[in-house]
């Protein structure tokens, strides 16, 4: 009877394969996306059902209620770590949320392939000689734990940037690229000899030269490339999973680890594109060099800011009959976006239009903005994407950046020698005014100038985004 | 196998397209709890492991357990995140042709 029972588990993968699917077809749209979410759990539930009712059929006849009870233990523990982090850090700190979370499946991952290493034969690949593994599995083995453990410190590294305990400074030093190029070389040499060899101190080399690498991959990357660096991880945790399943031959592993790979992929590409870069150049960290002499060639210029009041500001949007958000980073850092909302239901009520215009790299990760504005209940209509709003702002009396700088610069469509030339970017200058709501009269996080400062149509209003927002707020109703 | 990769891949790669930007934050951290699937392999360590004990002795047993604690951490977490970013746009559909101009 048992034998009958486990052949229903490759039915039990593909059901789960195909909630899987559905999880992310759910996202597609926000009325269904709550949905997705829920088939995600329901697939994962199959998923994990899956060993414990292998080793059920595996034997009947010998007591092995404790020999369950002990993963089950492991994983409530493991739930309730998850929850707490969640319930603790919150939804402020999303982007590092997400990393944190990235850095868990690498390391999971890595741990995996340990285990898969030490007794090959408990998940039946064994080779000619007992404990041999063979060797199209070692491979895919060896490059599986590679990309664990480079995802591992590689969102460590993330995760301390965003927070804030690694500098968010691009760190460099002298041949570096070298330096990676040559580690690089090592972990592929050192992948070929433990094919060959599979003694344990080479696989041991090949992870711990891997989180080097995944460390210093990302420590010279600076805080404004965090979009593509986040989901580019977010795209090796799936590759990661599916090498994985070649080296077991696990058909669900790998068909999740494609889908989630792929998503990573796409994600950075957006992101890429949104920057006007590409992938290489980013995680080679292009962009320093051209920027120092951006900064350089600049700095002693004309200096003429306007910097304006609170109430000044409110007189301003006030009289405006139609106004642009745009949002970026340094709202998330203010969490200024109920403050927003509160400034723009007042506006609303005297029947001035309010939009937003959200850029695909503002924040710190994908959909960053969208996600704060949707916290602080903006309606999902008045929220939208760069090329969508991009031809209104002609017609815009008001636009209010709120924290961003390098996504409404316009020498990136002018200048051909800026660092960000090229780079898609809000036509905001088009506008009859625009309000900078920023902390300091500085260049951006990329260390670029930004023109649009020095305009006669631009105010400057300095401070933290929220106590600004506060302040119009303050002024609009006294 | 590489087969159902490249057909994973292709399908991924067009339901993703489909994904609006702005639930771009709840893909990946939906994303992230659905690669913790490995966690699969990590049980099959720690229940087969347990079960042949005598003839491997502990240490994949243990690589498995550290492995099931963080992928499960990963699971719920992820899981709970995305809930939490989905509810806030739960509620606010879109009317894509009632736009106000």
């Amino acid at each position: 009877m048992t034998q009958a029972l486990s052949s229903y588990i490759p039915a039990l993968t593909v059901a789960a394969s195909i909630f899987f699917i559905c999880t992310l077809r759910g996202l597609s749209m926000a009325a269904t996306s709550s949905k997705g979410n829920l088939c995600g759990m329901i697939g994962m539930v199959i998923a994990i059902a899956c060993p414990f009712l292998q080793r059920i059929f595996l034997s009947s006849q010998n007591d092995i209620s404790w020999q369950i009870l002990v993963p089950l233990t492991v994983m409530g523990v493991g739930g309730i770590i998850g929850l707490c982090i969640v319930k603790k850090i919150g939804m402020a700190a999303l982007p590092q949320l997400v990393a944190a979370f990235h850095s868990l499946v690498g390391l999971a991952a890595v741990f995996i392939a340990c285990a898969v290493f030490s007794a090959p034969d408990v998940f039946g690949i064994v080779g000619s000689h007992l404990d041999n593994i063979p060797t199209s599995n070692a491979v895919e083995m060896s490059i599986g734990a590679a990309i664990g453990a480079i995802t591992f410190t590689g969102s460590v590294v993330a995760f301390g940037k965003l927070q804030g305990f690694i500098s968010g400074k691009p760190l460099r030093y002298r041949g570096q690229y070298i330096v990676n190029l040559f580690i690089a070389i090592v972990i592929a040499v050192a992948i070929v000899m433990f094919v060959i060899n599979q003694e344990a101190w080479i696989f041991c080399t090949v992870v711990l030269l891997s989180l080097i690498i995944g460390y210093l991959l990302i420590m010279p990357i600076g805080g404004a490339d965090m979009p593509v660096i986040v989901s580019m991880l977010n795209s090796y945790s799936g590759w990661t999973a599916a090498g994985i399943g070649f080296t077991l031959e696990n058909n669900l592993l790998i068909i999740v680890g494609a889908l989630v790979g792929t998503s990573g992929a796409i994600l950075s590409n957006i992101m890429c594109k949104g920057m006007n870069r590409s992938l290489i150049s980013i995680v080679l960290g292009g962009l320093s060099r051209g920027s120092e002499q951006a900064v350089s060639s600049n700095s002693g210029e004309r200096k003429n800011v306007k910097v304006c009041s609170a109430e000044d500001a409110a007189f301003i949007i006030s009289n405006a009959s139609s106004v642009v958000v745009v949002p970026g980073y340094g709202m998330a850092v203010a969490q200024a976006q109920h403050a927003i909302k509160e400034l723009a239901d007042i506006l609303k009520g005297d029947g001035t239009t309010v939009k937003y215009a959200i850029h695909p790299v503002a924040g710190r990760m994908p959909g960053h903005m969208n996600v704060l504005l949707a916290e602080s209940n903006i309606p999902y209509d008045d929220v939208f994407e760069l090329d969508d709003i991009n031809h209104e702002f002609g017609a815009t009396d008001v636009v209010i950046v709120v924290g961003a700088n390098d996504i409404t610069n316009p020498s990136a469509k002018t200048d051909s020698t800026s660092p960000i030339y090229g780079m898609p970017v809000l036509d905001v200058e088009k506008a009859q005014t625009v309000l900078f709501v920023k902390r300091s009269i500085g260049s951006g996080y990329a260390g670029i100038d930004n023109p649009l400062f020095y305009r006669e149509n631009t105010m400057m209003i300095l401070g933290d985004a929220k106590k600004v927002v506060e302040n119009i707020l303050k002024a609009m109703k006294g | 196998m590489v087969t159902i990769f490249i057909l994973a891949c292709f399908v991924g790669y067009y339901v993703v397209l489909r994904v609006t930007p702005a639930l771009h934050a709840p893909l990946m951290s939906v994303t992230n709890a659905i690669s913790s699937v490995i966690v699969m392999v990590a049980l099959d360590a720690v229940l087969v492991g347990l079960y042949e004990i005598e003839r491997h002795g502990g240490a994949s047993v243990w690589f498995g357990i550290f492995a099931i604690l963080l992928a499960t951490a990963n699971i719920v977490g992820g899981f709970m995140l995305t809930r939490r970013m989905l509810s806030m746009f739960a509620g606010k559909k879109k009317h894509v042709t009632e736009k106000r101009q």
